[in-house]
């Protein structure tokens, strides 16, 4: 069993976007902060901090979630992946977020990192979605550029038009 | 914001999570997706000495096909269940209802159970279970007991939950032969229901009717599709609907005046 008491700050390791990585965190600590803060990954934005917003999104293990409701300890040992494992090394864009740049799908950028994460997840498992579908996941994310129509339709254009 | 700080324990079993509890009691807050204790952590509403994380207990993480019931373990998320194979055919109900439980993402890490324990009065899980007539399956180091819905959610985030229990599955009742529906009315897609409705009708007319949002808890009636509309209208004005920043009494009842003929109605439909 893995007990932390509330003043300790133990090393947390886990993989992030394919590198094994550790840092100290409280039990405490919000996953969002731990990855900005003290692994240095500050694709993820902060929003909302109560898991309305979205922009905060990242993939657990292949899986779209919060990361402002998740505590940086529950993702010990897992595999955490961000909006900076999208692109190509040399930083040739991924289908999704060239389709996102091809349908001026953002505008101040600030909501993009989860929404991409959030789609990147729900493509895998439905490669093609009808557009209620896509509309129904972008619809645990706030856009308050109101950019929703670009995000669509970019969504359906990766979808290969299945919408 | 950011949650006061806490003590964290993650047990690796039930006895291990139950110990706990029965040393910490109140002020221990059972964690398994997080999706509604985070929130009120991090908006400081709540706070909690000790949180046990119970996510990684394997024996929690399984859908258990009983037969005439299906168990569904703490560390169930709802995303689990809604890919789970045989949940239109034996939960329809549920089936149903999921698709209105927060978002994708929210539903990828909240857990079946953890809707249950939070008892929102318009949440849909709660409802479903009351409706169906399921049961709740509470551990502690003193034994375990079973608890009908309507035994455990009391009032508006008030169950019959014990501080040393922990809620280590929900219970629903295979329905068969029946038709269900369920729909709500809320500001957006995704937010807590301002009121929701089901309904299990057999094919005769007889017809359980369930709504959330008008009372503390969820509210279960018999009635037939005769005359549903007429008895839904007395029942509305029974109940009287709570008042809050979303809805007024009188808006609450007239949402169920309005959405309950038309659940029944569907429940009637997919019953024939």
């Amino acid at each position: 069993m893995r007990r932390i008491t509330r003043d300790q700050r133990p090393r947390v390791s886990l993989t992030l976007n394919g590198r094994k990585l550790a840092a100290a965190a409280e039990p405490r600590t919000l996953l969002s902060d731990f990855l900005r803060q003290s692994l240095g990954a500050t694709g993820t934005h902060v929003g909302c901090e109560h898991g309305i917003c979205g922009a905060c999104t990242v993939l657990i293990d292949g899986v779209a979630v919060r990361s402002c409701l998740t505590l940086a300890v529950q993702a010990e040992g897992r595999a955490v992946t961000t909006v900076e494992a999208l692109a190509a090394p040399g930083g040739a864009l991924n289908p999704l977020q060239q389709a996102f740049q091809n349908h001026h799908a953002l505008q101040c950028g600030f909501c993009t990192p989860g929404i991409l994460m959030s789609f990147t997840d729900f493509l895998a498992r439905n490669p093609h979605p009808t557009e209620p579908e896509i509309r129904d996941v972008l619809s645990g994310h706030l856009c308050r550029c109101t950019g929703y129509t670009g995000i669509v339709n970019a969504v359906k254009e990766v979808a290969g038009g299945g919408a | 914001m950011k949650p006061r700080p806490f003590d964290y324990a993650r047990p690796d079993t039930v006895d291990e999570a139950v110990e706990l509890l029965a040393e910490h009691g109140d002020d221990a807050r059972i964690l398994a997706g997080g999706q509604s204790l985070l929130p009120m952590l991090n908006l400081r509403l709540i706070e909690a000495g000790l949180l046990i994380d119970i996510s990684r207990v394997a024996a929690l993480d399984a859908i258990i096909d009983l037969g005439d019931t299906i168990e569904i373990g703490a560390a169930v998320t709802q995303n689990e269940l809604m890919a789970w194979p045989q949940l239109a055919q034996k939960l329809p109900l549920l089936a149903a209802a999921l698709p209105f439980v927060g978002h994708f993402q929210t539903r990828n890490k909240g857990t079946v159970c953890g809707s249950v324990a939070h008892a929102d009065p318009s949440s849909e899980i709660p409802l479903a279970l009351a409706v169906c007539g399921g049961a709740v399956v509470l551990r502690s180091k003193r034994g375990s007991r079973v608890l009908a819905a309507e035994a455990f959610q009391q009032d508006m985030l008030t169950t019959a939950r014990a501080p040393d229990e922990l809620i280590a599955a929900v219970r629903f009742p295979v329905i068969e032969g029946k038709g269900t529906a369920f729909n709500e009315v809320a500001r957006r897609h995704g937010d807590f229901a301002i009121i929701a409705v089901a309904a299990i009708a057999d094919r005769r007319g007889a017809v359980q009717l369930g709504v959330g949002g008008m009372v503390g808890r969820p509210a279960v009636r018999s009635l037939t599709a005769d005359g549903a509309a007429a008895a839904i209208s007395a029942w509305a004005e029974e109940l009287e609907g709570f008042d809050d920043a979303h809805a007024s009494p009188a808006m609450r009842r007239d949402i169920l005046r309005k959405l309950g003929p038309r659940v029944i109605a569907e429940a009637i439909r997919c019953a024939a």
